[in-house]
């Protein structure tokens, strides 16, 4: 295992400025979608990202329009990171017309094909195949795109995990695994559900390359999904990245404390590595962004997250004729 | 035509759609290098090599999946199950994944694919390899579920099931693999979906089966036909869509239904079809529909109780009396 040291990509003010805005627009995104549901405005099960935006922006900073991504039930930020539009995003969580899925889909099922986007997926487990076949097709039909499959710590003692691994291997696809190992599967704690918790060790069993990675670290993120993404385009070879993070608030909307299954000290703990807080200190100590400069993309950012609101209130919902279109392709 | 058996229909079906469109694939558990468990796929892996006729480990979920996503990003794989019976094992991916890809994605993503294999009783293969897996699947909106029961129908629904957009359950049978029949030599001969079949004409009654079943309601509409009870005998060959014009347009005619079905009865495919005739039907109808079904037991191993398992010939002919008054 490499576990990432002091990443070496070159920190320009322009990638400083597109990384931060990503993980600022998630983490905006999030908040206002809790206010949201607390409004009444979304309903179900609401997934946040809060706290794990440097994995999807350190992760999709590294790919091509093209590549494709395949994430699971809590996919906003990943969404979002791989270019769709946050009005939309936030419309299909309201459930209306102008939804990325037509408001059919909800949180857990947002999908953009026009972004290469190939869904969020809320069977635990059951996209990492989903993943493998579609770097099946870019094998078959010949393309050079990688395909890059989230998924956290709760899937890994799913059969479909294992499957999709030995397949991948086996076959040599294109595809790179990010297991967002936020620790806890619900509410059990990765020391209750695991033989092995070492989540990047189920790679050598299956020959794929494994690497750990800090995934409160965005460029550490961006330095290690770069190589596996170089890897797999040149030589076919699948990776499995554990990207060691942290969800700052509950399971979902209905698990507001978080407070069971974990300590509010641990929780505390953590959010002294807040992704965001300990990117912005580093570009301000490098003098890469200055303070004005943050504060305008945070402006523009909280702009974009309201304008978002307004355009999914303003949306109408589905028409009912809608209900039982698109069962079938005609 | 040429005379050929079930599975050479099969064959012919895969590999003039292979020939036709290079998107279409195979995958499945020995379907090359053994040349498939009931040898539906001989000779495939020859003629068009390991890219198109992929050989797969035991991993049903694993690879149901995987075909999955590579449907979303525009192949179309035909996956065999061994038999139907370890579909079982990929229901999550053909239910939660296959089916509601389309309609969840808001119409973005489809699944163009088809799982096809064996299934329904056959020869003392006891409890977990022959049952009638159908019922698993036609609930489920999203899925196309085809029966076909002869060698022309093998396919001429099979090809059209490779060239529909959505996912199409196609389920064979271990005991017809090896029947004969006249099966078009054309490529372009293809039998829609959701179209079912006369296969007898009658005036009675209307008699619903399809697979073995359609068999055996065959030789007892040919021994009725002796006592003077004409039965029309009709094949739905699609279960879902159903083909509610010709299928309500026999029982119109006859003014009486049975549906036979090999499956135990309890919500299966007889109580589709008798609620199904009863609702589009009701003022046509001079009797109750009935419904000729498997025991509500497993399959049992022993011959004697295997045969008693599935309906009987002297069973469909009861029922047919019944409500003919005859």
């Amino acid at each position: 295992m490499v576990q990432a040291k002091t990443p070496t990509t070159k920190l320009d003010a322009e990638l400083a400025r597109r990384l931060l805005s990503q993980m600022v627009l998630i983490r905006r995104f999030e908040e206002k979608a809790a206010e949201m549901y607390a409004l009444g405005k979304i309903g179900g099960f609401l997934h946040l990202y809060i706290g794990e935006e440097a994995v999807a922006v350190g992760a999709t900073s590294v790919l091509r329009p093209d590549d494709y991504v395949i994430s699971a039930y809590r996919a906003h930020g990943h969404c979002l990171a791989k270019g769709a539009d946050p009005r939309r995003v936030m419309a299909e969580l309201f459930g209306r017309r102008d939804g990325l899925s037509k408001g059919k889909g909800g949180s857990m099922h947002l999908f953009d094909k026009s972004r290469n986007f190939l869904g969020g997926h809320a069977i635990v487990g059951a996209h990492l195949p989903l993943a493998a076949g579609a770097a099946f097709a870019v094998k078959y039909q010949g393309g050079d795109q990688v395909v890059l499959c989230y998924f956290g710590d709760g899937a890994v003692p799913q059969g479909e995990f294992h499957e999709s691994k030995n397949l991948a291997a086996h076959w040599k696809l294109p595809v790179i695994y990010v297991c967002e190992n936020n620790r806890y599967a619900m509410g059990t704690a990765i020391h209750r559900a695991l033989a092995q918790t070492e989540i990047w060790r189920y790679a050598e069993t299956y020959g794929l390359a494994g690497e750990a990675v800090d995934g409160m670290d965005v460029l550490a993120v961006r330095e290690v999904v770069g190589r596996a993404v170089e890897r797999c385009r040149r030589e076919q070879a699948p990776s499995l990245i554990e990207a060691r993070t942290y969800r700052f608030r509950g399971h979902s909307m209905r698990d507001p404390s978080a407070a069971i299954y974990r300590t509010k000290e641990e929780v505390e703990r953590e959010k002294q590595r807040d992704p965001i807080g300990l990117f912005r200190e580093r570009c301000l100590k490098d003098g890469r962004l200055t303070e004005v400069e943050i504060k305008t993309i945070e402006k523009e950012i909280n702009d974009l997250v309201d304008e978002a609101v307004a355009f999914a209130d303003a949306s109408p919902e589905p028409p009912l004729e809608w209900l039982t279109a698109d069962v079938y392709r005609e | 035509m040429s005379v050929m058996t079930y599975r050479e229909a099969l064959n012919m079906a895969l590999r003039e759609e292979m020939q036709r469109d290079p998107r279409v694939f195979l995958i499945g558990e020995e379907i090359g290098v053994y040349d498939g468990a009931y040898k539906v796929t001989q000779g495939l892996l020859k003629e068009f090599g390991e890219r198109r006729v992929v050989d797969t480990p035991i991993c049903e979920s694993g690879f149901t999946g995987l075909a999955v996503g590579a449907a979303m990003v525009g192949l179309r794989p035909v996956v065999e199950m061994m038999t139907f019976n370890f579909a079982i094992l990929a229901l999550d991916q053909i239910v939660n994944s296959a089916a509601k890809m389309y309609y969840m994605s808001g119409g973005q993503y489809n699944v163009p694919m088809v799982i096809r294999g064996p299934g329904g009783p056959a020869h003392q293969l006891a409890a977990q390899h022959s049952q009638s897996m159908e019922v698993y699947f036609y609930h489920v909106p999203g899925l196309k579920v085809v029966r076909p029961s002869t060698p022309p129908d093998a396919k001429g629904l099979l090809k059209s099931a490779i060239r529909d957009d959505n996912p199409v359950i196609f389920i064979e049978a271990e005991t017809l693999y090896g029947i004969k029949g006249e099966v078009p030599d054309d490529p372009e001969f293809t039998i829609p979906l959701g179209k079912a079949e006369i296969r007898r004409e009658g005036t009675d009654v209307t008699v619903f089966a399809y697979m073995g079943m359609l068999y055996r309601a065959l030789e007892a509409a040919e021994e009725l036909a002796k006592a003077g009870v004409s039965c029309e005998v009709v094949d739905p060959r699609t279960l879902r869509p159903m083909d509610i014009e010709t299928m309500i347009g026999s029982v119109r005619k006859t003014h009486r239904a049975v549906v036979v079905e090999a499956g135990a009865g309890f919500a299966g495919m007889g109580s589709e079809i008798a609620a199904f005739v009863t609702e589009n039907a009701f003022d046509d109808l001079d009797a109750p529909v009935e419904r000729v079904t498997g025991a509500n037991a497993p399959m049992p191993y022993a011959k004697n109780l295997e045969q008693a398992k599935t309906p009987s010939k002297e069973k469909i002919i009861a029922a047919i009396r019944r409500v003919c008054h005859a």
